[in-house]
């Protein structure tokens, strides 16, 4: 028996080490995940702890995933993604920000912008190499920084600014080992959106660094009020931007799994090569949904548009009404108000919130440090829920006045 | 001319009040309720009034949809037989359609004997009407651009970052 044991490799043990991997261990744990469980356990909530929109795909868009199943679309695609929709995406970024991409050579198509972030940061990032980043930001930048060896760089921006970057603080944190900016604008949690004047600022100081920048513009058609600046689109930028473009959010199409990614060839081929090692290759279906989507999705991105801005201005002004200042959010679906006249931090206030009042929202926390003192509110949701956690949240900050 | 931004917003719920109907355009709330008053002086707002779905609430109705076939008469075309029938209670919408009939004729009633006793002794015998054929129908789906059914559930997660 203990020969067997032996033979089998079973006998003596190496030292016991750790299950997994140190670099997987020094991502933190997402702290609010438990919080996050709890509420999936709890009746009669309202979330606007959510990050999608709550319609569903545009019904063409559907029947046109249906219908290429009934055609046999049930293969891998081209490693880059199938031509017809690489074409599609170039034409519609020349029409709308007047770039130009090769269809065969600067553009891939990935399973979403989740996949794009990591693509880009696997494809430029040497050990070592730091990332700066406008923060609070986006959950997914930090880990998929430090997954790919590189380091995480935070950048606070501030409510006095909107939100914005100024490119001073980029300036002030540039290193001999800085190799990207990565932002989205518009942001996740903040709703902050940059103008064309902004990203000027930024484009100065990618330049002057020789700095690449990578964009994650997935929100870029949820605008209020102003047109969106795509950043490669500013003079001199696109071959240092490596611009993620998405469907999940215009469209509505979250659980497709499918967006963009857009470059130079030499870092779309670098991009290539991870995704063709561990992806293959985006769902073709959802590759068909996205072609039909850019065909002719665009009128209802614009009513999905205006309905949110609707929504946008009732939690605004609502948010204002009950005590909590709120910075004018230009883009994406959230707001995010200042808690920071209750004196409970943001992990405290949204427990709290969800205990006492049954309101779920985000803690800014869990968007870095320069998050804390703010909750996101998303506003993807029907105006009587709007309605309703606005009553609630009300109710409750007049119990915890200071 | 009408605000459109805020017909739009009526037309999917009657009850939004002025005042939530200037936070969501932007407006000031006078300006919202005089757009308001314009629309219905202009009739651009025909009605306020509510989806109702009778099955759900106990109540069985038959509907039908009517082709009816017309000879237009001098001057007045297609629509004084229009007008005759369009009086009718029974008439929900009266359509003047291109192909191989006239006019579209959606009736309801409270049984299908009160559908066929209205088509037979009110409507087919309007002097112009030629022929009517008619649809009973077995299930409404979707009407004026609702799923009479509700929406679907939602299958969003409750949170997302
Ligand atoms: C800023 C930002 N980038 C990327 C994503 C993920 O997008 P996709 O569904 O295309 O992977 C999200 C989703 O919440 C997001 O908010």
């Amino acid at each position: 028996m203990q020969q067997l044991a032996r033979w089998l490799g079973l006998g003596a043990r190496p030292p016991r080490r750790a299950l997994v991997s140190r670099r997987v261990q020094g991502i933190p744990p997402s702290g609010i995940r438990k919080f996050f469980d709890l509420l999936s356990t709890m009746e009669g909530v309202i979330s606007l702890g959510v990050g999608e929109p709550d319609f569903t795909t545009p019904w063409h868009i559907s029947e046109a995933a249906i219908a290429a199943l009934g055609q046999g679309y049930t293969m891998y695609t081209s490693n880059y993604g199938l031509l017809e929709l690489r074409q599609e995406v170039a034409r519609y970024l020349k029409e709308r920000y007047g770039l130009a991409y090769d269809p065969k050579t600067e553009i891939l198509i990935t399973t979403g912008v989740s996949e794009g972030i990591d693509l880009a940061m696997r494809a430029i990032l040497d050990p070592g190499d730091e990332v700066m980043c406008p923060e609070p930001s986006y959950v997914s930048y930090m880990p998929c920084v430090a997954l790919a060896g590189g380091v995480f760089v935070p950048i606070p921006t501030r409510e006095e600014d909107d939100f914005r970057v100024r490119a001073s603080a980029l300036q002030a944190r540039a290193t001999a080992r800085t190799r990207a900016i990565m932002m989205g604008y518009p942001n996740n949690p903040t709703g902050a959106v940059m103008g064309r004047g902004d990203l000027f600022g930024v484009a100065e100081v990618a330049a002057r660094h020789s700095l690449l920048v990578v964009s994650d513009e997935i929100y870029e058609r949820l605008v209020y009020d102003e047109k969106h600046t795509c950043f490669a689109s500013l003079p001199g930028m696109q071959e240092r931007t490596i611009l993620l473009g998405g469907f999940s959010k215009s469209y509505a199409m979250t659980g497709w799994r499918v967006g963009y990614a857009c470059a130079r060839a030499e870092i779309i081929e670098a991009m290539m090569k991870v995704h063709q090692y561990t992806m293959l290759c985006a769902p073709v279906m959802a590759q068909m949904a996205a072609l039909e989507a850019l065909r002719t999705g665009d009128k209802d991105v614009e009513e999905m548009r205006a309905d949110y801005d609707r929504r946008r201005r009732v939690m605004v002004a609502g948010l204002r009404e009950i005590g909590l200042p709120c910075f004018e959010p230009r883009g994406a679906f959230y707001a995010f108000p200042s808690i920071k006249g209750t004196g409970l931090t943001s992990a405290e206030f949204a427990e709290k919130l969800l205990f006492e009042e049954k309101v779920a929202a985000v803690p800014g926390s869990a968007f870095g440090e320069s998050g804390e003192g703010y909750l996101r509110c998303c506003y993807a949701t029907s105006l009587g829920e709007i309605e309703e956690a606005l009553a609630r949240m009300g109710r409750f900050l007049r119990r915890h006045k200071q | 001319m009408s605000n459109h931004e805020i017909l739009k917003i009526l037309e999917q719920d009657a009850r939004t009040t002025p005042e939530r109907l200037a936070t969501m355009t932007g407006m000031s709330a006078a300006a919202a309720e005089s757009a308001i008053r314009d629309a219905e002086a202009e009739g651009a707002i025909v009605k306020y009034k509510t989806v109702v779905n009778w099955e759900k609430a106990g109540v069985q109705k038959v509907w039908a949809l009517i082709e009816v076939k017309i000879a237009p008469q001098r001057d007045r075309g297609f629509d004084a037989v229009a007008e005759r029938i369009y009086r009718f209670p029974e008439a929900r919408s009266v359509y003047l359609v291109s192909g191989t009939y006239d006019l579209a004729v959606q009736v309801v009633g409270d049984t299908m004997q009160e559908v066929a006793t209205f088509v037979a002794n009110k409507l087919a015998p309007i002097e112009g009407v030629q022929g009517t054929v008619t649809h009973f129908l077995l299930k409404r789906f979707k009407e004026d651009g609702d799923i009479l059914e509700g929406p679907a559930p939602s299958r969003r997660q409750p949170y997302a970052l």
